[in-house]
């Protein structure tokens, strides 16, 4: 039976929590679709045979089959469709940046809005999480062993995959909860740490092992764990230390690097009404960056008490890389775009007087510079340039840097054999393999900060090259 | 889980600990650090491996009893268990080549010294050691400096205890009588290295601090143990966490790290008066 397309051009809305409470708490802006509503979405789906959006997917869902699926009202069967391609489907259907990959390559986006193909497979992954019986297939071991370093989107896609082929793995972190930028970075209102606990579970239950607490460099260094007898490691240490912008300033009190706001506020639960980890709270802030990371930090400064939120970006809203739902968020919510401008100067309070007066060395405002666009770069993108003169003082008392991040050397630098390209990136072949034999890498500590699915895939590709590798040894 | 196998109180403010950490104790070199969870929900604090017993599998740590998370610490006994520690952490002091160095600690940071003295004992260096103090209430580790220095001064701010005065006095007195040394590691309050660097300067001796910033991951994402280094007149931010503990003490801008390390007080204040009260609390 052919299912009758829905032709309305506009998607159906996501339902969402109102934008004035939700600027107040932490829960989940978002509440997924309902069964009726994503079947009347699956419904505008034109089921292509040609299958453009499949293209734009990095890790290529069978997008049509899976949402043929919905469709027929077979959630658990589109669910497999998905797990055959992608093991965070509850994630990614959150968080992916779907405007520039599926979505963009959709034909009803043509003349309307594309099909509304991320919330369609949060939805499924979500029915699927709500109704799955938990039971697991029995894996037959295999006998051999991996290890994977980072339990990141890349690090947990990688193990699981090898869990899945029957080996033994074990994955080590450095930090007390595993989950990479899923859990210290992205925020709970966007991706409740409920969803990450659970695929973390569900590895545990095929029997992955997870290590936390041990920073493979300085605990363990990658020739000791084939010491132990792993037969080959998987590196998904993730994007590194924050950068600051060099401007004078930076150290005042009340200047965070958004890893650090961030790792406050979700990680250490700086959010809870009453923490262990202090944050400061309250007044005015300004966000220097137009990324994710700096649209979250923004909302959860929003969120934790902030009269007056900034995002400081020193090129236009058509340049601003971060996901568009995300930015149309955080304008619902208040928070005010400062684009084109970009910052020269920290100010700090001094009091000659008294040293021992307790505003000594905290922020003032921050000076900034309007900034408009000129010619275009190597890459295409409009050059900001200063306009001379046009300087300006930001009333704020917190700042917030999130300018993006330099691959940290601890790996890097306690593991012979394993090379780095200039900008301190782990190098890799297609296949995951890098410089030193065994040792496969993938995800941001590669690419440089990207987005989860990419992290995913390149897990997922690593863990194909490793099973090869074992079995030809 | 990580066990307590031994607790013991130095002085009233000050706890040593050995705690089960066999992969901590196999590679744990003096001047690294670890970093805990006394629980579920707590804080992450970083302190400095104070010693290990790479058989046993055992780290030390010895905590000054400051604010919360310290005070829950040292609640737990022998055979209970803190939820995390991981390590060891930072880069460790160098000590190779060294014949002949002093040391200078304050307070709580003997602590992080006495290690560094031991392991250049071991090495074969003359170890001259100034340990200061604010009273002799708080006197930690005379006996254990004793044992790994040739010379030993101990200081008191109020001369409760061995000689009165700051530990700069006995550096002086030893720089004004031509003592030379290969260098001067200092590990105590920013104040009080920033003395020390300063008495060391006029020598031209080369003088490794100790920094210890707010931490909170300790493996180098989050750059919140940042500190400026004043390298050949170019300010250079470092992580304290990954490029550190130890620096070269004359390119560190103490003013700006005494400034950054007040930024959290009034919380802490506020913490820790609830800890107290919750401990009172719990104690009727
Ligand atoms: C705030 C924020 C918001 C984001 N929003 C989005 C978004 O909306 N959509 C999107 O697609 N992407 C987003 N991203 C990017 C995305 O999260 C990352 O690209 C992705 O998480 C990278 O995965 P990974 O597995 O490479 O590394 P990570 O997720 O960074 O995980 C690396 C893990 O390795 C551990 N580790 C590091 N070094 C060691 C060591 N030496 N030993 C042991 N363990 C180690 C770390 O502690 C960490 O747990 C965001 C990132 C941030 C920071
Ligand atoms: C590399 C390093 C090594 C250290 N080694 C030792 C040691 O061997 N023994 C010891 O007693 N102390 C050591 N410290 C200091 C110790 O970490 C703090 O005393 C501890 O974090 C205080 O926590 P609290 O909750 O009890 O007190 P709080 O009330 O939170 O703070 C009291 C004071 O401790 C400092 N502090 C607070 N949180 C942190 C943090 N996350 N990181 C660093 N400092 C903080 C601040 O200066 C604060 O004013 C070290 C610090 C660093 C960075
Ligand atoms: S994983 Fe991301 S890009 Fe792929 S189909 Fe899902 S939402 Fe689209
Ligand atoms: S391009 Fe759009 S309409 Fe066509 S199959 Fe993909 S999701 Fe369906
Ligand atoms: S403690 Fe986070 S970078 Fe050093």
């Amino acid at each position: 039976m052919a299912a009758k397309i829905n032709m309305n051009p506009e998607r159906n809305p996501m339902p969402a929590q109102d934008a004035k409470a939700r600027g107040k708490n932490f829960d989940e802006v978002t509440y997924g679709y309902s069964e009726a509503t994503a079947i009347d979405e699956a419904l505008r789906c034109l089921s292509c045979k040609h299958m453009p959006c499949v293209s734009g997917c990095p890790v290529n869902i069978h997008i049509p089959e899976f949402i043929g699926k919905i469709k027929e009202g077979d959630f658990e069967g589109a669910y497999q469709v998905i797990n055959k391609s992608s093991s965070l489907p509850a994630v990614c259907g959150r968080v992916c940046p779907q405007e520039v990959q599926c979505e963009a390559k959709c034909v009803r986006g043509i003349k309307g809005e594309s099909v509304g193909i991320g919330r369609l497979e949060r939805f499924v992954a979500d029915w699927h999480n709500a109704h799955a019986n938990g039971a697991v297939n029995k894996i037959e071991k295999n006998g051999h062993k991996a290890a994977v370093v980072g339990s990141g989107p890349s690090g947990l896609t990688c193990a699981g995959d090898l869990a899945k082929k029957g080996y033994d793995v074990t994955v080590f972190e450095a930090l007390h909860t595993a989950g990479g930028v899923l859990v210290y970075g992205i925020p709970e209102f966007r991706l409740p740490k409920a969803i990450v606990k659970k695929e973390v579970e569900n590895l545990k239950e095929m029997g992955v092992k997870i290590e936390t607490n041990i920073i493979i460099g300085k605990t363990l260094t990658v020739d000791e764990l084939f010491d132990m007898g792993f037969e080959a490691v998987f590196i998904g240490s993730g994007a590194g230390l924050p950068n600051f912008m060099g401007i004078p300033g930076e150290s005042y009190n009340g200047v965070y690097s958004a890893n650090e706001f961030l790792t406050r506020s979700n990680l250490m639960k700086a959010y809870e009404s009453d923490p262990v980890t202090p944050i400061m709270k309250g007044g005015k802030v300004a966000v220097v960056g137009g990324g994710n990371v700096a649209m979250d930090a923004a909302r959860s400064a929003l969120r934790l008490g902030a009269e007056k939120v900034y995002i400081v970006y020193r090129r236009s809203m058509e340049e601003l890389p971060a996901r568009k739902e995300e930015v149309e968020h955080a304008i619902e919510e208040g928070i005010e775009f400062m684009l084109l401008n970009n910052p020269v100067e920290i100010l700090g309070y001094h009091n000659p007087d008294d040293r021992r007066d307790p505003k000594n060395g905290f922020v003032t405002g921050m000076k900034c510079i309007k900034m408009e666009l000129g010619e275009p770069d190597e890459n295409g993108r409009r050059r900001p340039v200063p306009i001379e003169g046009s300087e300006f003082v930001l009333d704020v008392d917190t700042v917030i840097i999130s300018i993006g991040t330099s691959p940290n050397p601890l790996i890097k630098t306690t593991t012979k054999g394993l090379e780095v390209n200039r900008r301190g990136g782990i190098i890799v072949e297609e296949n995951g393999a890098t410089t030193k034999e065994g040792v496969y890498a993938g995800g941001d500590a590669v690419t440089g900060a990207a987005t989860v699915i990419s992290a995913m895939g390149a897990g997922k590709i690593a863990a194909k090259a490793i099973d090869e590798y074992i079995q030809s040894k | 889980m990580y066990k307590i196998l031994k607790k013991e109180e130095l002085n009233p403010t000050v706890t040593m600990m050995d705690i089960y950490a066999p992969f901590v104790a196999k590679k744990a070199e003096p001047g690294q650090f670890i970093i805990l969870r006394v629980d579920e929900n707590g804080e992450r604090i970083p302190l400095t491996i104070a010693g290990y017993d790479r058989e046993k599998g055992s780290v030390k740590i010895i905590f000054q009893i400051v604010g919360a998370t310290t005070k829950k610490l040292n609640m737990k006994n022998e055979g209970e268990y803190i939820e995390d520690f991981a390590g060891p952490l930072g880069v460790a002091t160098h000590t190779d080549g060294l014949k002949k160095v002093c040391i200078v600690g304050g307070g709580v940071g003997c602590a992080i010294a006495l290690p560094i003295a031991q392991k250049l004992k071991e090495n074969g260096c003359e170890v001259t050691s100034i340990i200061g103090f604010r009273t002799k209430d708080l006197l930690i580790l005379e006996d254990e400096f004793n044992s790994a220095s040739e010379k030993l001064y101990v200081m008191t701010d109020d001369g409760s205890y061995g000689r009165e005065g700051n530990v700069c006095v006995p550096l002086n007195e030893m720089f004004d009588a031509g003592e030379k040394f290969d260098m001067v590691i200092t590990i105590g309050p920013l104040i009080m290295m920033k003395f020390v660097v300063e008495a060391t300067k006029k020598t031209g001796i080369p003088c490794t601090v100790s920094m210890n910033p707010i931490m909170i991951d300790g493996t180098g994402m989050c750059g919140g143990c940042r500190l400026t280094l004043i390298e050949d007149g170019k300010r250079v931010t470092k992580f304290a966490c990954v490029d550190g503990p130890d620096f070269n003490g004359y390119e560190v801008d103490f003013d700006e790290a005494m400034a950054r390390g007040g930024m959290y007080r009034e919380f802490e204040r506020h913490a820790y008066e609830e800890t107290c009260n919750l401990f009172a609390k719990e104690g009727k």
